[in-house]
């Protein structure tokens, strides 16, 4: 079946809109985060449940801030200390978080249209690729906020996807075409897909993990960092993200390399063969197993824990990045060049 | 125990038995129980851990022999003194070196101590009943309570039916109170282990694939020629397990009837091969079967799979003597371009006839150069534009004199020997490009000609009869592994206690009564369930409340506590909870 061409330049222009909209949401975020007192309140709401851990005493006294948990990402008035209507910086926020889902809903047509260009999964490349990973992890993302007080942080996350995009959208670009006969296969669909995701899913922990170091540096060295540590949430409530979506993404992207033995023996004669992206995916799992299992350890959790997944989010992007474009392995598909 | 006691004791010890440490056999034993301990432990493992992980490492930078050999020839050659070092520490066949080795053995030998230990623990904790309801239930980090007009009966059977699927103990306790401790997650500790022991199954499959696995190459052309897996011999390459000497290869034959490439736009988009195979029975009986051969669609058979796995071109060339005889011959060139297919190769002719060796050795005749299957000229370099077959041409060198097939040494079917060029003993007589069907004719007469093309498949035989328990180990560490990550293990205690319903000021008695209780409770001590306490605290209930036998109530406590990191049991429990106590 041929590429069709019109489907695949409307695609090229949803791509570089859902791009050009996810920059003008960072602008937004960007205000909430410095002038906004939301990044402050957030910050002190967390702080205060973790002294409600410390001392159960005041429990009484706290409750009514802990109440507000789940609910605070559309009000701002539940805190009761704000008092009224939301405040200016607060309705940043808000615009910031629809501007990131019309971003995203152009990203996903960008997808959708790829696909019925070529007939195929939209995964085939590294542009594609980069496409769908980027897409799950501003997915993550906003699933995420539903349950934790950090959307004044998303213009951290948008960043390294932005950037992310650019890359694959200038370097990384590639027309779209049908895929070589070592890719047809239905294992495309579910190996790359579980790749994706979870790669995807990883960047969030690796953000999340870096402003534990930052927020933890800070409390050993008030000086340090002393502006932005502020506007953090506490090192738990970082932790507790890091955790939850590294244990989302781990199961994924086992599974994700356990489909690709199956494909590799079928397509390349050996299930497990050390090519260089199934080096540092290897790689990738044992450093995200350790993570696992340094949480378990006495002495390990906390910043050791955190540096672990941060080196497991570069191991990440290592892989996609070096390993696709410098080494020549059988996973060069990146239709680059 | 604190370390302070401990330490005395050990002192105390050593003063009263000086001979305890001072006996060899002892220390060695210490020794070896400490090391074992020191491995086992979680903190190694995670060093381990690493040191695999940055191990693996320059497998991913530099070029591997089992990987690639030309490329690690190429990076020895250009390197010299740095590449010679790394290869003495094994850097260019790092999984099987003998770090990587030690690393990997010391990790399984870690993961199987701490394995048996707990698979003990774990069959133990299956065969035991929950833990006693602490005595103070508000203590733990989960905690409602009510209540009720319901007796003490009623409430025991709601709560029974609400916790079916939870192992729950029922217990007895003073004051007519009664308490249910119920836990639930097992299969989490299930999951962990099966990660584990799954994982082991994996490593030890694949290691022992390793030993009985062979792998082979062979270039086949797609004209009907046929190849057939009984020695090593027929293969361009063979890789053995280390346990495979190459005699006990499972029998079966393959002839290639054709070869097809589908082309979109430039791009392949299809390669497959009618094949047509023999084995087992069949081979006695001469029987052949089709099979349609496609990338990622292996032949299965015979214990052992054969793939597609590349194609390329072999030009047919036909030398004619001046004396009128004639040959052919069709000898596969190798792209020397993945995207194009421009191939280069060797196609070497001995003049027949020649009898005395030392004349047969000037008269050879070598057919090389370039063959690109859809030609473009760059002035007068011949390169190709694509991979579909398209006027193919030919640039060809004819060489004559010694190809060297005396000299002792093997030689690549791709290339002439460049030391008898050299050495001036083969000289190029002629340089030309052709179509299909030109020829070109030498200074003696001879006639070179560029008759046709035919298409050969690269095919791979695989052997490896562990990889399906490797298959097996990983689904069942998978399995293992969504379970010891999403199941939470968490304990849930009721406890129902008759009172007498009081007035105001009894509950506020009540509550004193209880917070007192509180300060000799510790919180989630399992071994801390106090008669005493629950005895108090209705003690003090009935004591403080002038109530009369009619307006008898029972308080019901519950309690909740994760035993896993970041369970999330809140909302779980407040949904049981909600349901035990009647509340919407």
């Amino acid at each position: 079946m041929p590429v069709n061409e019109t489907l695949s330049q409307y695609s090229d222009w949803s791509y570089t809109t859902s791009v050009v909209i996810y920059i003008l949401a960072m602008v937004f975020f960007l205000v909430e985060q410095s002038f906004g007192r939301r990044g402050r309140q957030a910050a002190e709401r967390t702080r205060n449940r973790e002294l409600v851990g410390a001392a159960s005493g005041t429990r009484t006294t706290a409750s009514g801030i802990d109440n507000t948990g789940p609910g605070t990402r559309n009000t701002g008035t539940e805190n009761g200390d704000t008092g009224g209507a939301p405040t200016r910086a607060e309705r940043f926020g808000r615009m910031g978080i629809a501007l990131t889902l019309l971003g995203l809903l152009l990203h996903a047509s960008a997808l959708v249209l790829r696909g019925l260009a070529t007939s195929r999964v939209p995964w085939g490349n590294m542009y594609e690729y980069v496409m769908i990973t980027c897409f799950v992890a501003v997915t993550a993302w906003l699933v995420l906020l539903r349950k934790h007080p950090v959307r004044h942080l998303s213009m951290f996350v948008l960043l390294p996807n932005v950037i992310l995009m650019f890359i694959g959208g200038t370097w990384l670009y590639a027309v779209a075409a049908p895929l070589q006969p070592a890719l047809q296969s239905y294992w495309l669909i579910i190996h790359v897909a579980a790749a994706a995701a979870s790669s995807g899913v990883f960047l969030v922990p690796g953000v999340a993990s870096i402003f534990y170091l930052i927020k933890a540096r800070n409390e050993s060295h008030p000086e340090k960092f002393a502006k932005f540590a502020a506007k953090l949430p506490a090192k738990d409530v970082l932790d507790r993200v890091a955790y939850r979506t590294t244990v989302f993404a781990f199961p994924v992207f086992t599974f994700g390399v356990l489909c690709g033995a199956v494909w590799a023996e079928a397509a390349w004669g050996r299930f497990w063969g050390w090519d260089p992206k199934e080096t540092v995916a290897f790689i990738a799992w044992i450093v995200y197993a350790a993570y696992l299992h340094s949480r378990a350890t006495a002495g390990w959790r906390g910043n050791r824990a955190a540096v672990i997944n941060v080196i497991g989010f570069a191991v990440t992007v290592f892989n996609l990045f070096f390993v696709n474009l410098v080494t020549t392995g059988l996973h060069s598909y990146a239709g680059v060049g | 125990m604190t370390p302070a006691p401990s330490e005395q004791t050990d002192e105390a010890a050593d003063k009263a038995a000086p001979s305890y440490r001072t006996t060899p056999l002892r220390r060695a034993w210490a020794f070896v129980r400490n090391t074992w301990r020191g491995l086992t432990s979680m903190r190694t493992a995670l060093i381990l851990l690493f040191l695999l992980a940055v191990a693996a490492l320059p497998g991913a930078l530099l070029p591997q022999r089992s990987v690639n050999e030309r490329n690690v020839n190429g990076y020895l050659d250009e390197h010299g003194w740095w590449g010679s070092l790394l290869d003495s520490l094994q850097m260019f066949d790092v999984y099987s070196s003998v770090w990587f080795s030690a690393i990997y053995l010391l990790l399984m030998v870690s993961i199987i101590g701490c394995l048996v230990p707990r698979t003990s623990d774990y069959l133990r904790s299956m065969r035991s009943k929950p833990v006693l309801t602490p005595r103070n239930l508000r203590r733990l980090p989960h905690h409602e309570r009510v209540e009720t007009t319901d007796d003490v009966d009623t409430v025991m059977a709601t709560a029974r039916k609400r916790l079916r699927g939870w192992r729950v103990a029922e217990r007895e306790e003073a004051g007519g109170a009664r308490s249910i401790s119920a836990e639930r997650g097992y299969l989490r500790e299930t999951g962990n282990l099966l990660f584990h022991f799954g994982m082991l199954g994996v490593i030890i499959s694949f290691a022992a694939g390793a030993l009985y696995s062979y792998e082979g190459q062979v270039v086949v052309l797609a004209d009907g020629s046929e190849f057939c897996n009984s020695g090593i011999y027929n293969y361009d390459a063979f890789e053995p397990g280390l346990q495979v000497d190459g005699t006990q290869l499972n029998p079966f034959c393959v002839r290639v009837n054709n070869f097809d490439a589908e082309y979109r736009g430039g791009q392949p988009v299809a390669y497959e091969a009618d094949i047509d195979y023999q084995s087992g029975e069949d081979l006695q009986t001469g029987t052949w079967r089709q099979h349609h051969l496609e990338v990622n669609e292996p032949l299965r058979t015979a214990g052992d799979r054969l793939y597609l796995l590349n194609h390329g071109y072999a030009p047919t060339f036909r030398v004619t003597f001046p004396d009128g005889q004639s040959r052919t011959q069709t000898i596969q060139w190798r792209p020397v371009d993945q995207q194009t297919y421009l191939s280069e190769g060797a196609t070497k002719f001995e003049e027949p006839g020649i009898t005395d060796p030392a004349k047969r050795r000037e008269r050879q005749l070598a057919v090389t150069g370039l063959f690109a299957p859809t030609p473009s000229m760059h002035g007068n370099i011949l390169s190709s534009a694509g991979p579909q077959l398209n006027d193919p041409q030919v640039a060809v060198d004819i060489m004559r004199g010694d190809l060297g097939f005396s000299s002792g040494r093997g030689q690549s079917i791709f290339e002439i020997d460049q030391s008898m060029v050299d050495a001036g003993r083969l000289e190029r007589v002629a340089r030309e490009n052709l179509e299909v069907g030109q020829s070109l004719t030498l200074d003696d007469g001879t006639q070179v000609t560029f008759d046709g093309v035919e298409r050969f498949v690269a095919l791979q035989v695989s052997h490896d009869p562990l990889q399906n328990w490797v298959l097996v180990s990983a689904i069942v560490m998978f399995t293992g592994l969504g379970a010891s990550l999403f199941i939470k293990r968490r304990r849930l205690w009721v406890r129902a206690t008759p009172v007498d319903a009081p007035a105001a000021g009894g509950a506020a008695a009540h509550d004193e009564g209880a917070a007192a209780a509180d300060e000799g409770a510790v919180p989630g001590d399992e071994a801390a369930v106090g008669d005493e306490a629950v005895g108090d605290v209705t003690a003090g209930d009935g004591t403080a409340g002038d109530a009369t036998p009619e307006e008898r109530r029972t308080v019901v406590e519950v309690g909740g506590l994760a035993r896993t990191d970041q369970a999330g049991y809140g909302e779980e429990f407040t949904r049981i909870a909600a349901d035990l106590l009647g509340r919407k």
